[in-house]
C-alpha cells in the first residue's frame, strides 16, 4: 500500500534517513549526492523524504523536486523486483535493440519507464552501458547480458517469471 | 614484488566489456590454480584496464610474449597454464584469428588493430593494473608532476600546452592552452578545475575506457592544470553509467592521497590540491559545459549563455577550467616529453592523436587510437576491418547523436574537426558507427532526433518545440504518412534551432536529420513518394514472410511467436498472419533454416 508516497508495508527507519541527510549537509556534500545516497538506501525516492530534505537543506521543496525530476536515474516510484534495463545506444539500436524492446514491451504488457503490476518487472531503456562490442545488450539486475536477442530476451523473461 | 622477477604475467583484461563476458571469474580461476599448483612464485597473474578490441573479449595477455588470447573462459585457464605458461606453448584455438584473411596472429601488435594505432592516451590502457599507483609509477607516472612544479613556472606550463597545439577533445576543439590561459588570468578566487567525464554519447566508451585503465593520468593532468591556472580543487563529474571508472577513481585518488600527490605541499612545493568526484544522475544535457556546472552546483542541468564563459564565471560564478578527461590526460605526456613532440604527430591545424570507438556494423568493435588526420577508409577498412562478410558499407556516423552521417563517397576525407564539419558532421568525442545497407538512413535520423529531444532541459523553443515537431515529421515519414513537402519543413526546422537554440544540444540536433538529407535523399523519397523502405528496417513499410521453399515446419516461430501470428501444421511450410504480425522480428530470429525474410 502507498500512502502519500510513503510505502507503509515497507516502513524504513525515517531517523536513521534524517541522520544520513544531516551527516552529508553537514559535509556539504550537496543536493544530488543526498538524493543519490538516499535512493541507493530505499531503492526510490518516496515524496515525503523530498520534504524532509527539503526542510533540513532548507531548500524550497519545489526546488527539490525539480530536481529530482530532471535526472531520468531518480525514480519517485518503487521498482519491481526484476529490474529490466535495456540499452538502446547507437551501437545496440544498429544490432537490433528495437526489436528486442518490442518484444520486453509485448511480454510484459508494459511502456518504457514502467514497472508490472504485480510489480516483477521495471523495465527501462538506457542509452549507452559502454558494451558496445557486445550489441545489442542490456542489464539484468545490473548484470550485463552481452548479444540479446529477440529470443533470448523472451526466455529470459520467461525464466524470471 | 617486481615484475622483473617473474618468469611470465599473464594479464587478464577488466575493462567494463570483458567484465560483462565473465573476465572477473577468469581472473579469479587463474590465482586459485597458480596458487594450487605452487606457482605463484614463477608466474604473476594481474588485471589490467580495457584493451579496446572489445570484440574479441573476454581478452588475455601473456606476457613478455605479448600474445593475446581471444574469448577466453574459465574452462580454458589450465590448458593456458599448462601449455603457455609452463610449456611455452601456444593455445591455438583462442589466437586471434583475421575474420577475413583467417590469417592466425599470435602477438597482439601483429594484429592489424592494434599494428596502425599510436597509444598515446591508451598507453597504458591493456598494459598496467589500474588499481595499483605503482604500476603507474613505474611507466613515467607523475613524473610530469614533478617537473611542472619543481622546474617549471605556471605561465611555461601554459605555453607548453599551447605550443603542443592540444585541442579539446570534449567536441568543440577549442585550444586547451588558451582555455587554461584565460582561467589563469581571469579575476576571482577560488578557482576551480572541473574535468568532463559525462561522456554521454551512446556508443563512445572512451573516457569510460580511459578511466577504467588509467585513471591517474587524468589525476596528474589535473594537477598540473591546478598548479599553472592557480586553482586548489578539482572536480571529476562522471556519469552514474559508469560504476567501475568510478570505483577506479576512488582507489586512485585514496592512493595518490597516501603518498602526498594530492593534497597538502606537493612534492614539497607550496602546491596544494584536492580531488572530489560528483556523480551524474541521467542527463546528456549536463555534458555541456555549464549544465554540468549547474548539476554539481545541485541545480537542474539547465545551460546557461555564454559569454560569460567558465573560464571567467564558472562553479559558484568562479573562474573554472572545464576540460574533457582525455584533454587532461594528454598533459603528462606533453610535459614529459616536449610541446614539439606532440605537435609533430597530427595536420597542420590539429594536433596529437584522436581515440576513437569503432562500434556497429563493423568487424573489429573496439577502441583505437590513431593520429588526427588519418582518412575515414584507413581507420574503418584497414583498422577496424571493414564491415560483416556478406554486407556492404553504407555509412558512418561521426560525433555522436549531434553529429551527421558520411556517405562512401566521403571515405577518403581526413578525420580531422574542420574536414568533417564541412562535410556535416562532427569530430565530437570521438564516436564512431559504422551502418551497412540494412540500415534506414532516414529510420536512423529518427533515432538520433528521438534521443535529442528526450534529452532537451526544456529552457529554450527553439530546442524544446522544434526538436518535437522534427521527430514527429520523422515520424510520419517512416510510417509511411510523408508528404515532399515535410522535407522543406525539416530544413526550415533545422535552421531556427540552429540558430535559435541556447546550446550545442539543440543547435546540432538537427545535424544527424541534415546530413541524411544532404546524402540520402532518396531514401527520403522512396519514404515519401513510394511508400517503401529500400533498407527494409521502417515497420510500417515493411512486412515478414516465411519463404514456403526453405520452411520446414519444424513449428520453433510457430511456438515462440508472442502473437500467435504464424499458423501451418507439423512437418509443412508455416504462414505468418499479416495481421496480426507486429513485426517483432522473434520468429527470424529463431529460424534455423532461414526462410522468414523480410520485404
Amino acid at each position: 500500500m502507498v500512502y502519500d508516497g510513503l510505502d507503509m508495508e515497507h516502513s524504513f527507519n525515517m531517523e536513521r534517513i534524517i541522520k544520513i541527510i544531516d551527516d552529508m549537509n553537514e559535509r556539504n556534500e550537496g543536493l544530488i549526492p543526498i538524493l543519490q545516497r538516499l535512493q541507493d538506501e530505499l531503492g526510490y525516492l518516496p515524496i515525503n523524504i523530498l520534504k524532509a530534505i527539503s526542510e533540513k537543506m532548507n531548500l524550497p521543496y519545489q526546488q527539490v523536486f525539480g530536481v529530482t525530476t530532471f535526472y531520468s536515474q531518480f525514480r519517485l516510484e518503487p521498482q519491481g523486483e526484476n529490474l529490466i534495463q535495456l540499452c538502446d545506444g547507437t551501437a545496440c539500436h544498429i544490432k537490433g535493440s528495437k526489436k528486442i524492446i518490442k518484444t520486453i514491451k509485448d511480454k510484459l504488457k508494459i511502456e518504457k519507464g514502467e514497472t508490472t503490476e504485480d510489480m516483477k518487472f521495471t523495465f527501462q531503456v538506457v542509452y549507452c552501458i559502454g558494451s558496445c562490442g557486445l550489441s545489442p545488450t542490456g542489464m539484468i539486475n545490473k548484470k550485463v547480458i552481452p548479444r540479446l536477442t529477440p529470443g533470448k530476451i523472451s526466455t529470459i523473461l520467461e525464466e524470471l517469471s | 614484488m617486481s615484475s622483473e622477477v617473474y618468469e611470465k604475467e599473464v594479464l587478464c583484461c577488466e575493462g567494463t566489456g570483458c567484465v560483462a563476458g565473465g573476465s572477473e571469474n577468469i581472473y579469479f580461476s587463474f590465482l586459485d590454480e597458480i596458487k594450487s599448483k605452487k606457482l605463484n612464485k614463477r608466474f604473476r597473474i594481474s588485471i589490467t584496464g580495457c584493451h579496446g578490441l572489445c570484440e574479441m573479449g573476454p581478452i588475455v595477455v601473456i606476457q613478455p610474449e605479448g600474445i593475446l588470447y581471444c574469448h577466453t573462459s574459465v574452462e580454458d585457464v589450465p590448458e593456458i597454464i599448462e601449455k603457455t605458461l609452463i610449456k611455452s606453448d601456444l593455445v591455438d584455438h583462442l589466437l586471434y584469428k583475421h575474420p577475413i584473411t583467417s590469417e592466425i596472429i599470435p602477438e597482439y601488435k601483429e594484429i592489424p588493430f592494434y599494428k596502425y594505432q599510436k597509444r598515446i592516451l591508451l598507453r597504458n590502457c591493456g598494459v598496467i593494473n589500474p588499481e595499483d599507483i605503482e604500476e603507474y609509477i613505474r611507466r613515467e607516472g607523475y613524473l610530469a608532476l614533478k617537473k611542472a612544479l619543481l622546474e617549471m613556472t605556471p605561465e611555461q606550463i601554459i605555453n607548453e600546452i599551447k605550443n603542443s597545439g592540444l585541442r579539446g577533445r570534449g567536441g568543440a576543439g577549442f585550444p586547451t592552452g588558451l582555455k587554461w590561459e584565460f582561467t589563469k588570468k581571469a579575476k576571482g578566487e577560488p578557482k576551480y578545475i572541473v574535468s568532463n567525464a559525462d561522456e554521454g554519447d551512446p556508443g563512445a566508451f572512451m573516457d569510460r575506457s580511459l578511466i577504467e585503465g588509467d585513471p591517474h593520468a587524468l589525476l596528474e593532468g589535473m594537477l598540473i592544470a591546478g598548479h599553472a591556472i592557480g586553482a586548489k580543487e578539482g572536480y571529476i563529474y562522471c556519469r552514474a553509467e559508469y560504476p567501475l571508472a568510478i570505483h577506479r577513481l576512488k582507489i586512485a585518488i585514496r592512493q595518490a592521497k597516501d603518498l602526498g600527490l594530492i593534497g597538502e605541499n606537493i612534492f614539497g612545493s607550496d602546491f596544494c590540491f584536492n580531488i572530489k568526484i560528483k556523480q551524474g544522475a541521467g542527463a546528456f544535457v549536463c555534458g555541456e559545459e555549464t549544465a554540468l556546472l549547474a548539476s554539481i552546483e545541485g541545480k537542474r542541468g539547465e545551460p546557461k549563455p555564454r559569454p560569460p564563459f567558465p573560464a571567467t564565471s564558472g562553479l559558484w560564478g568562479k573562474p573554472t577550467n572545464i576540460n574533457n578527461v582525455k584533454s587532461y590526460s594528454y598533459v603528462p605526456q606533453i610535459i614529459i616529453n616536449g610541446a614539439d613532440w606532440f605537435s609533430s604527430i597530427g595536420t597542420e591545424r590539429s594536433k596529437g592523436t584522436m581515440v576513437f570507438a569503432l562500434t556497429g556494423k563493423i568487424l573489429s568493435t573496439g577502441l583505437v587510437e590513431v593520429p588526427i588526420g588519418i582518412s575515414i577508409r584507413e581507420l574503418v577498412f584497414d583498422i577496424g576491418g571493414g564491415v560483416l562478410p556478406g554486407k556492404n558499407f553504407k555509412a558512418v556516423q561521426i560525433g555522436g547523436p549531434l553529429g551527421g552521417c558520411l556517405p562512401t563517397e566521403k571515405l577518403d576525407l581526413p578525420i580531422d574537426y574542420e574536414p568533417i564539419t564541412e562535410a556535416g558532421a562532427i569530430m565530437g568525442s570521438g564516436g564512431m558507427i559504422v551502418v551497412d545497407e540494412e540500415t534506414c538512413m532516414v529510420e536512423f535520423a529518427k533515432y538520433f532526433l528521438q534521443f535529442a529531444s528526450d534529452e532537451s532541459c526544456g529552457q529554450c523553443v527553439p530546442c524544446r518545440l522544434g526538436g518535437e515537431r522534427m521527430l514527429e515529421i520523422l515520424t510520419r515519414i517512416t510510417n509511411g504518412k510523408g508528404k515532399l513537402e515535410d522535407l522543406k519543413k525539416l530544413e526550415k526546422l533545422s535552421r531556427v534551432m540552429n540558430q535559435g537554440s541556447l546550446c550545442a544540444l539543440g543547435q546540432l540536433t538537427p545535424n544527424p536529420v541534415l546530413s541524411t538529407l544532404r546524402y540520402f535523399k532518396d531514401e527520403y523519397i522512396a519514404h515519401i513518394v513510394d511508400k517503401r523502405c529500400p533498407a527494409g528496417e521502417c515497420e510500417a513499410l515493411i512486412t515478414y514472410h516465411i519463404d514456403e521453399k526453405k520452411c520446414t515446419g519444424c513449428t520453433r516461430c510457430f511456438k515462440k511467436c508472442p502473437q500467435n501470428a504464424i499458423s501451418g501444421e507439423k512437418k509443412k511450410p508455416h504462414k505468418i498472419d499479416k495481421r496480426l504480425c507486429i513485426k517483432c522480428g522473434v520468429c527470424k530470429d529463431i529460424c534455423k533454416f532461414d526462410a522468414v525474410y523480410v520485404m
